[in-house]
């Protein structure tokens, strides 16, 4: 599944970061790289751009954005 | 003198670490060719003076932002004597990430841990002996907000400044390093500097680098050729993988474990459950937004003068605002007085309308001052009075009101909301190709467009930048308000009443900036959006520092450039309206004794600029300024001149139609010709102010597409409705006709654009 597909409140595991070469380099060097955990904490109120804890810190990104990201959900 | 740069990550504490170290002696300037602001300063506590440079915030040392490639070029390019990386202690893993790449570059580096303090407040500490054997230079805890140890910082790395440095990786993956050797020494062997940073941002298919080098681009892909075989790999992947690794199992031994603390929520998450609510975010936001305008733009704060006349009786319509004397009343005993007794209303102003009401107190005075002893009748006196210090109150008026803003605004920015805003915004604002912050620039605009402009620099987005500006003038701002009331007053309106004129302006505005952003957006060349990666720091409390640099900032660039091309410009306006060939066919300055009157008068009819409208009405036959159109008769170069007159500022617009004889009951035009007079003045080029505002705030090519930009939607706008409302006034069906036939075109323009562009980028 993506990141889009992900649940507010839910934890993840990152399997793959898809993309365009600038995207996602960007998001490489913000600490979202395969393999790292995150947790959806929010939507924005109007459902979009979402908001989630990573790497101890918070990082917004649109949903169009979080579909380029696998995830696998983290019990 | 040695030179130091500070670099870190966005929100780590720099911007205070560098007002602390450099105090008084910073000065901001601009990087060239780009608007990010470039900020040095001196540090004098040492034997020898440093010079302190603060590059911008950035994640990487990748070319994605140009706050990015000034950095890496900065440090690389002009080789500082010593980069002092700060990294945010309570945010370690992302921070570090930063520091990784830096550290592969050949330049003495300190690490200055910022924030320790409250680290250790929340019964965490971090092991800077085993940071600093991991990561290989010097690391001093530091806590920038109380000062705390940056003496011992400086010092550490001032004594690293005499020490070479060569970089080094701390990427531990076998087959990358391998690759990774093979490329530094065909670097080396280039005599490239900073061989080990070129490599690995080579293999990592770095732009920049492929662009320089792209001789050693075959040598990564036959190596990763040869490793194909074996599984898919993809170098950049991996190298930020690499340095994450090393972060998290190398220096996160350095930090006593912090889980316990993730569970329970911090202050700043409290603050932020209420502040991004679901059902609350939006309506709190235009809760802020309405006391920030309220308190910079209003005219009577809390609406306590309109309150007490409602009370006491008084119809809205027989009292007038009293500015700052309002404030005057409210401190004196007078203040209870039953306000029939007064005659007037007890409304308070803003602070920003009070200071600026205040100021043009004082430099109304210094007019006066001036007009008492001067000679009357002169041309220097007129240069002095009309010229100079006429253009000085234009441009100092607006200073208390921009401080104001810029003041709410330090401290939306400071405290970590103004992220927010965009969180908050973005999918409403996406749809016309904006960021979510451009909203408060444009709200702004209402108020004044000098700091609305202004405030765009919180926009990263180069293009979204460069469209919010061009919107500002869609934004009625509070000197163009005398120019609709004059035209509210004539009687030409069929069927409008003048209020519902004034409306219609303001509304009519808002629509078509979202018309104009479409529009900007469609027909953009660079489809490309700008992906919304971005971090929610932590809310703080703004600190008076970072504010007080910041308005002190805004204050010294607007006073530059008001004291430059506005004061130019100005002078040039001046000598236009008040040089011409005189009755006698002489050129001569135009102020004449007036026997009849006892008095002296200005003939503005006669000068270079009426010579100018004359000849200019012409271009604007087309939007009705022709006999019968805007005016009956041979008015339209009067029309034509006020316009000139405007870009001093925009009240000038009324003041010189009534110098030339067009006020509220001489005015003759049509209602086609109100609109249109009225849309030209919106929309086009606002006053110098704002015009060296934008200067300011664009790179050259962009401020002048701006500059047409601003034309074109005026003078196309105003044609549009002129031909449309006559049509109307002939006959109302055929007007309906050709409105639905336009909108159609549009919309039918609009998706076939859209369209072509999807394809375009399919195909790419």
């Amino acid at each position: 599944m993506t990141l889009q597909e992900l649940k507010v409140g839910e934890k993840a595991k990152i399997t793959s970061v898809g993309g365009e070469k600038r995207f996602r380099s960007r998001l490489l060097d913000m600490g979202v790289t395969p393999g790292v955990e995150l947790y959806l904490r929010k939507k924005a109120p109007l459902g979009d751009p979402i908001e989630v804890t990573i790497r101890g810190y918070e990082l917004s990104l649109r949903k169009a954005e979080a579909a380029l990201i696998e995830v696998e959900v983290v019990k | 003198m040695k030179n130091f740069a500070l670099a870190g990550n966005p929100n780590c504490g720099k911007t205070t670490l560098f007002n602390s170290l450099t105090g008084s002696t910073a000065h901001v300037g601009n990087w060239p060719g780009v608007t990010v602001d470039k900020k040095e300063g001196r540090y004098k506590k040492l034997d020898e003076e440093i010079n302190i440079v603060d590059l911008p915030g950035i994640y990487s040392l990748s070319p994605y932002t140009p706050e990015e490639v000034i950095s890496r070029n900065f440090i690389i390019e002009e080789k500082p004597d010593c980069v002092i990386n700060v990294v945010d202690a309570t945010n370690l893993e992302r921070n570090l990430y930063l520091s990784t790449q830096i550290l592969e570059i050949d330049v003495p580096v300190v690490i200055a841990l910022n924030m320790s303090d409250l680290m250790d407040k929340e019964g965490k500490s971090i092991d800077t002996i085993k940071l600093e054997k991991e990561l290989g230079v010097p690391v001093v805890k530091i806590s920038a907000l109380k000062g705390e140890g940056l003496k011992s910082l400086m010092e550490v790395a001032y004594k690293a400044a005499f020490t070479p440095r060569k970089g080094h990786s701390v990427i531990e993956d076998k087959s990358l390093l391998h690759l990774i050797e093979d490329v530094r020494i065909a670097f080396e062997g280039m005599g490239v500097a900073s061989p080990l940073f070129h490599a690995i941002k080579l293999v990592g298919k770095d732009d920049i680098e492929v662009e320089n080098h792209g001789n050693l681009v075959s040598m990564v892909d036959q190596y990763k050729a040869n490793m194909e075989a074996k599984e898919d790999v993809d170098f950049e992947s991996m190298i930020a993988d690499a340095r994450y690794k090393f972060i998290s199992e190398k220096c996160s031994s350095a930090l006593s474990k912090h889980e316990v603390a993730e569970e329970k929520l911090s202050k700043s998450d409290k603050i932020d459950k209420v502040l991004t609510h679901k059902i609350w975010a939006i309506p709190l936001f235009v809760v802020i937004m309405f006391f920030i305008f309220h308190f910079t733009f209003s005219e009577d704060l809390f609406y306590i003068g309109h309150i007490g006349a409602a009370i006491a009786g008084v119809p809205f319509d027989e009292f007038e605002l009293i500015g700052h004397a309002g404030w005057v009343r409210f401190l004196s005993a007078d203040y209870w007085t039953p306000l029939e007794e007064l005659g007037g209303m007890n409304g308070i102003p803003s602070i920003g309308v009070f200071l600026q009401s205040w100021f043009g107190l004082a430099t109304g005075s210094i007019i006066t001052g001036f007009e008492s002893f001067m000679p009357e009748g002169q041309w220097y006196t007129s240069l002095v009075i009309d010229g100079l210090l006429t253009g000085l109150d234009a441009v100092l008026s607006f200073i208390p009101q921009i401080m104001i803003l810029f003041f709410f605004i330090a401290i939306l920015e400071d405290s970590g909301y103004m992220a927010r805003v965009a969180f908050i915004l973005d999918r409403a604002f996406r749809k016309f190709g904006l960021s979510g912050k451009a909203f408060i620039p444009m709200l702004s605009g209402f108020g004044c467009s000098v700091p609305a402009i202004m405030a765009t620099r919180t926009l990263e987005d180069e293009k979204e930048k460069n469209r919010t500006i061009r919107l500002i003038t869609c934004f009625s701002c509070g000197a163009k308000a005398p120019i609709w009331a004059l035209l509210a007053t004539v009687g030409t309106l069929a069927g409008f009443a003048g209020d519902l004129f004034v409306f219609s302006i303001y509304l009519g505005g808002i629509a078509m900036a979202v018309i104009y952003a479409l529009f900007m957006k469609i027909f953009s060349k660079d489809q490309y959006v700008s992906p919304f990666i971005m971090e929610l720091p932590s809310y703080h409390m703004p600190q008076p520092r970072n504010v007080g640099a910041l308005l002190w900032e805004k204050f010294k660039h607007y006073l530059f450039k008001a004291a430059t091309i506005i004061a130019a410009a100005t002078m040039v306006i001046w000598f236009l309206s008040y040089f011409g060939w005189g009755e006698d066919g002489k050129f001569q300055f135009l102020v004449f004794f007036d026997e009849e009157a006892g008095e002296y008068v200005s003939r503005i009819d006669l000068s270079i600029l009426s010579y100018l409208g004359r000849g200019l009405r012409y271009f604007y036959y087309p939007l009705g300024c022709l006999p019968g159109g805007w005016t009956y008769g041979e008015d339209g170069w009067k029309y034509t001149v006020s316009t000139i007159t405007g870009l001093i500022a925009k009240e000038q617009v009324v003041d010189t139609m009534a110098v030339l004889g067009l006020e509220e009951g001489t005015l003759s035009l049509s209602a086609a010709g109100v609109y249109s007079f009225a849309i030209y003045n919106l929309f086009t080029i606002p006053c110098f102010a704002a015009i060296g505002a934008a200067y300011g705030e664009q790179n050259r090519k962009q401020f002048w597409l701006t500059m047409l930009f601003w034309f074109a939607i005026s003078y196309g706008t105003a044609l549009v409705f002129y031909w449309l409302i006559s049509l109307y006034e002939v006959a109302w069906w055929g007007g309906l006709l050709v409105t639905l036939a336009l909108i159609g075109g549009i919309v039918f323009a609009g998706i076939y654009v859209t369209k072509l562009n999807k394809r375009k980028a399919l195909s790419n």
